[in-house]
């Protein structure tokens, strides 16, 4: 009898723990959206999502998003283009082309390479990499897109490559052994065979990266600068949306002001954004997964 | 015959550029660490261990941030540990195979990837402000409870999917009750796998340095917090308060605190790996 109302009060305990994960999603959803309902009130939506000015703090104040998309979408972009190649090289490498001892090698340096906190990398951006890139270009700016975006790539590059030889393994043998038998090299088969063969998760796994990228904070917080500028060039300093909320709360935020509110307001476009990829990231992995 | 000669050297070359590639990223974190500890190993002393922070660099110490984090650490483990094994027994355990099942495993799944800042975000609206927590240890503690939450849930539920279905149908067969079968059978066989992944989301909170400066942790703290309800300052968030001074003294402490939070996360997981070596019962 006893053991009978322990299994019942033990379940509904379980349950009132599992209840928390999703009260936190619904409080984060309800808190960005209060307040950004609240400065909508004030800010046109339109103005908030097409402007080309971000000058909340200043007078005249201008609430155009833009330059902090375009800040965010350079360091992205930046980062991308190097983790994929990178990551995507060590995973087809470790996969196709050696011994499962090189893996066992190689798999601890790209855990401890994830395992060293943002704040970190922002310092190794600062002090080292941005002094080495303005060796090549003398009149780069001390904070600039270029440098976060080669620390934000050191920062990802592990995910695509454990993302992706996961894929590459997950794929049968005969595969491979079908081509070699009709004479394909390692090269061949690796390029024109696994990569094919494994391209709905390589591309579940850029899009998880690039969503770690655009919610990454500390390093482009040091290293990118606090200058929202709607450009193009790598070599200025530039604001990104995560780096313009840490502006922000640095300074002291009055509840209830227009600045509080903005934080909120661009919190909802990083959630949204973030969301969007998070989602269709997973659904890929886990559909290609049972497919296999 | 020549072409076949082509497709080899083709072959070779990628062969040569991918181990390049490889050794290169691996360097890195070689980089790195010389470049971090070639700057802070000058100012890393017991005065530096043993004091608060100030203006001035050759007094400045990092005592304040170092408790500050132990604090944390702590508290953060007893809220995020039970709540999270109890989340992952309940769904791995528990939990009918049912739709609405699966969207809370995905909403976990969404949790996981949601910037940290936004864990700040959320720190700063209920905890801070609506809870009245103000900037003390319940506020970091708390956010960065929310923040481990669903890492330590998706280690978990790993854990326990690895534990073979004998030992379930062995208990039950000797007429245990589902309560006894979870915990005196299925939880401590999955112990160890549940320890590290515990101890991965801890150190993986340990570093993180946004939620703390959302909900408003103060770089110059210069007493030790002594009860939950204090302001506190974190390893974290000291060294970028540091890093973000344009003069090259603060920098060098800076790299110093590094070299701390550093040594601390990896006594973390040295003891993560330990632990799965060492305590292993069933090996997969």
């Amino acid at each position: 009898m006893i053991s009978k109302f322990i299994d019942h009060a033990l379940h509904w305990t379980l349950v009132v723990c599992v209840a928390i994960t999703v009260i936190t999603t619904l409080v984060v959803v309800i808190i960005l959206g209060k307040e950004s309902y609240l400065f909508f009130q004030e800010v046109p939506v339109f103005d908030f999502l097409f402007g080309t000015r971000w000058e909340p703090l200043l007078e005249p104040k201008s609430f155009g998003v833009l330059p902090l998309v375009v800040g965010t979408m350079k360091i992205v972009f930046g980062s991308i283009s190097i983790a994929l190649p990178v990551g995507l090289m060590i995973a087809i490498y470790m996969s196709e082309f050696t011994s499962d001892n090189v893996r066992s090698i190689v798999k601890p340096f790209l855990e401890i390479l994830v395992g060293i906190p943002t704040v970190v990398y922002g310092y190794f951006a600062l002090t080292f990499v941005t002094p080495m890139l303005r060796k090549l270009f003398p009149e780069m700016n001390i904070f600039n897109a270029a440098s976060a975006a080669i620390v934000v790539a050191i920062m990802i590059f592990p995910m695509v490559t454990s993302l992706c030889d996961d894929a590459f393994r997950a794929l049968p043998r005969s595969l491979r052994e079908g081509a070699f038998a009709l004479g394909a090299t390692r090269y061949e088969v690796a390029i024109q065979i696994i990569m094919p063969a494994a391209a709905s998760r390589i591309g579940a796994a850029v899009v998880l990266a690039l969503s770690r990228a655009i919610g990454e904070t500390m390093a482009v917080t040091l290293a990118a600068g606090a200058t929202p500028e709607l450009s193009l060039t790598f070599l200025e300093s530039i604001q990104t949306m995560t780096a313009y909320i840490v502006q922000v709360s640095l300074g002291d935020i009055q509840a209830g002001g227009v600045e509080y509110m903005t934080c909120y307001a661009v919190g909802l476009l990083l959630f949204l954004m973030t969301l969007v990829m998070n989602i269709l990231g997973n659904h890929f992995q886990l559909k290609s997964r049972v497919s296999q | 015959m020549i072409n076949r000669r082509i497709r080899s050297l083709k072959n070779r070359t990628f062969v040569w550029v991918c181990r390049g590639v490889t050794a290169a990223m691996i360097s890195v974190l070689f980089i790195l660490l010389y470049h971090v500890g070639q700057e802070g190993i000058g100012w890393l002393d017991k005065q530096f261990l043993d004091s608060f922070p100030s203006r001035f660099p050759e007094k400045a110490g990092i005592k304040s941030a170092l408790w500050g984090s132990v604090w944390l650490i702590g508290m953060t483990a007893t809220f995020s540990i039970p709540l999270g094994v109890a989340t992952a027994v309940y769904l791995e355990e528990y939990a009918p195979r049912k739709i609405w099942v699966r969207a809370i495993e995905i909403n976990i799944g969404n949790l996981a990837g949601m910037p940290s800042i936004l864990y700040g975000l959320l720190g700063l609206a209920i905890f801070v402000r609506f809870m009245g927590l103000e900037d003390s240890l319940w506020s970091g503690s708390l956010t960065l409870s929310l923040l481990a939450l669903p890492v330590i849930v998706i280690a978990s539920q790993g854990a326990l999917r690895a534990v073979p279905r004998e030992i379930r149908e062995g208990a039950y067969a000797l007429g245990a009750r589902r309560w006894q079968v979870v915990f005196g059978h299925v939880l401590p066989c999955a112990l160890p796998g549940i320890m590290t992944g515990v101890i991965l989301a801890l150190s993986r909170s340990m570093g993180e340095t946004a939620p703390l400066i959302m909900i408003g942790a103060l770089s110059y703290v210069a007493f030790l917090p002594e009860t939950p309800s204090d302001p506190f300052t974190a390893l974290p968030v000291q060294i970028f308060n540091w890093a973000a001074r344009p003069q090259a003294n603060f920098h060098g402490l800076a790299a110093a605190g590094i070299l701390v939070l550093l040594a601390l996360l990896l006594t973390l997981n040295a003891s993560a790996v330990f632990i799965r070596e060492k305590l292993q019962r069933y090996k997969p």
